[in-house]
């Protein structure tokens, strides 16, 4: 199972990494693989602010149907619009082209109160 | 198989874990002698015996076969050709639960497929599920939808002139939610959609017959960001342009005209149909096309990831159920009359309930108040239309529904409804009856 050693993790399983003042939002490697084959994904409208820990979204594989939460607050500034056509991405490449949002933090810091690369592997068991 | 599902000793082991000796000493807290009350029954009588008993009581009934009936509002009673029942009481379908395992019901699934697919033509919409239980829950469930979609929006727009009965079972559901419920007179693009408003409801046609073009209503909830839900008949959608053409998101209906016989008020078919967009948001089941891995066509549950059994406390709903066999019967109906029969039944009832409107039109003291209707139109009367009915009634024609049964005050409004069961003697028996009993 890989882990993105830039990313910082919820203990709901999205990753937030800072990328040039945006934090970028999807689900961890180990998320994926839990769910399976992922057939559906429902984001928010660029534009929306919503708080860390609310829902986002909701992701929807052959076995179940998740709710996405917020991993830190702040303004929805994208989208990854290809997860529409080709939702398997985010099993494909969950850190890299299987990415779900980018936020506008309205408060950074809650960035450092997430799991470190480190304390996630320990959590799932990896490490 | 016994339906308790556990063995003495399972009883046992959980007994002694609630610290209880006994299944009896589990009801202590009920009065002994309220606990097993003597029933005072009459001593057993023979099957003979019993059947000359019920049809005496049935005897009792007025029903629609030995009548001029003209009774509507909700339960509508049209022709229903021998095939649906013979074809819907075969073993393979009459069991008391929907099965859904594919490997074992691929001939229900296809069934339920047929259905929905007919049923989506027919409102105009992509998707159809199967099923509810009634048109009522189904519209509340439409409403609930709509909500959760985002629950920010809390104002529900109902018109004034819907069903009594769908109004009730709409307040009921929303009893105990966070939401305002408006009725607006009139028609959909007059009701007041804000920015606020979760959906604009309309009814095609209204309980008091009057159809609305709908495309303003739908304009109007579009551009507030609101969905516009459409309480249907079926019936009159197999002529005139379809809920879903017209711009709705939701459209639910009665499934009962089609092909099912009153059945004293129920059991009856909720029909909930929506667009591409909001499948996904749509309670219930849905049966999809699928192939097998040597390429086959069959039949499965589909987008049950939405579904109750596996998102639980997060779907948009948790006492939706599948009406099988009622569903069933619309499905063998639809396949039975086909596109051009539909039309024709339609038209029939059409044209019947225009020629009566007119004769009662004629009557001295008695107006037509609807102005644009298919089959079912509100009449006001000179005396009580209590009175009216009860004095028909002794005649063996049921005349409509006073209004009264609603509201109190509306004393003098009779709701007439012709279908293609009332053939023009009954029509004038009807006129010539009202004209003696006002005269």
């Amino acid at each position: 199972m890989s882990i993105d050693t830039k990313a910082k993790y919820a203990e709901s399983h999205e990753f937030a990494r800072l990328e040039s003042g945006l934090v970028v939002v999807g689900i961890s490697d180990h998320a994926q693989a839990e769910l399976g084959d992922i057939v559906f994904i429902e984001l928010p409208a660029v534009g929306k602010t919503i708080a860390k820990g609310q829902t986002f979204g909701t992701v929807e594989s052959v076995k179940a149907a998740s709710d996405l939460y917020m991993p830190v607050s702040g303004t929805i500034a994208a989208v990854n619009e290809a997860l529409q056509a080709d939702p398997a991405l985010i099993n494909k490449e969950p850190y890299a082209a299987g990415w779900m949002l980018k936020i506008q933090p309205s408060n950074i810091a809650e960035l450092d109160a997430l799991m470190s690369a480190q304390d996630y592997a320990k959590a799932i068991g990896e490490a | 198989m016994p339906f308790i599902p556990n063995s003495e000793v399972e009883r046992k082991a959980m007994l002694e874990v609630i610290g209880k000796g006994s299944v009896e000493e589990l009801f202590s807290d009920i009065p002994a002698s309220r606990r097993f009350p003597p029933l005072k029954l009459p001593d057993g009588i023979s099957e003979l015996e019993v059947l000359k008993e019920i049809e005496a009581l049935s005897a009792k009934n007025l029903g629609a076969g030995q009548a001029a009936w003209f009774l509507g509002a909700g339960a509508y009673n049209h022709f229903i050709p021998s095939i649906v029942p013979a074809l819907a009481s075969r073993g393979e379908f009459l069991t008391a639960y929907t099965p859904y395992q594919p490997e074992v019901s691929q001939g229900t699934l296809q069934a339920i497929f047929e259905y929905q697919s007919m049923a989506a033509e027919l409102l105009g919409m992509a998707v159809v599920n199967a099923s509810h239980y009634d048109g009522a829950t189904a519209l509340a469930e439409a409403i609930l939808m709509a909500w959760k979609i985002d629950e920010a929006r809390k104002r529900i727009l109902l018109p004034a002139d819907i069903h009594p009965e769908y109004k009730d079972v709409v307040k009921t559901y929303f009893s105990s939610f966070d939401v305002e419920i408006v009725e607006y007179k009139g028609a959909p693009e007059t009701a007041p959609v804000d920015g606020l408003t979760a959906c604009l409801v309309a009814a095609y046609p209204s309980f008091s017959g009057e159809i609305y073009p709908l495309e303003a209503g739908a304009k109007k909830a579009h551009d507030s960001g609101a969905l516009f839900i459409v309480q249907a008949d079926p019936i009159m959608c197999a002529i005139l342009k379809s809920p879903g053409a017209q711009g709705a998101d939701i459209v639910v209906a009665e499934g009962q005209c089609l092909g099912n016989s009153m059945n004293f008020g129920g059991p009856y078919l909720g029909m909930m149909g929506t667009t591409v967009k909001f499948m996904r948001k749509m309670p219930g089941r849905i049966v999809g096309e699928a192939k097998d891995h040597d390429g086959r066509r069959g039949f499965v549950l589909t987008l049950t990831a939405r579904e109750q059994h596996i998102r639980r406390e997060k779907a948009v709903s948790n006492i939706c159920s599948n009406q099988g066999l009622v569903m069933l019967q619309a499905c063998i109906y639809m396949a039975a009359m086909g596109s051009k029969g539909m039309e024709m039944v339609a038209s029939l009832c059409n044209d019947k309930a225009h020629y009566a409107a007119s004769r009662i039109a004629e009557i001295p003291g008695f107006k037509v108040v609807t102005k644009s209707f298919f089959k079912e139109f509100l009449v006001s009367t000179p005396k009580p239309a209590a009175d009216i009915y009860a004095a028909l009634v002794k005649k063996h024609i049921v005349p409509g529904l006073p209004l009264s049964r609603y509201d109190a005050s509306r004393t003098k409004e009779l709701l007439v409804c012709v279908t293609e069961m009332n053939t023009k003697a009954d029509i004038d028996r009807l006129a010539a009856a009202l004209k003696e009993v006002s005269a």
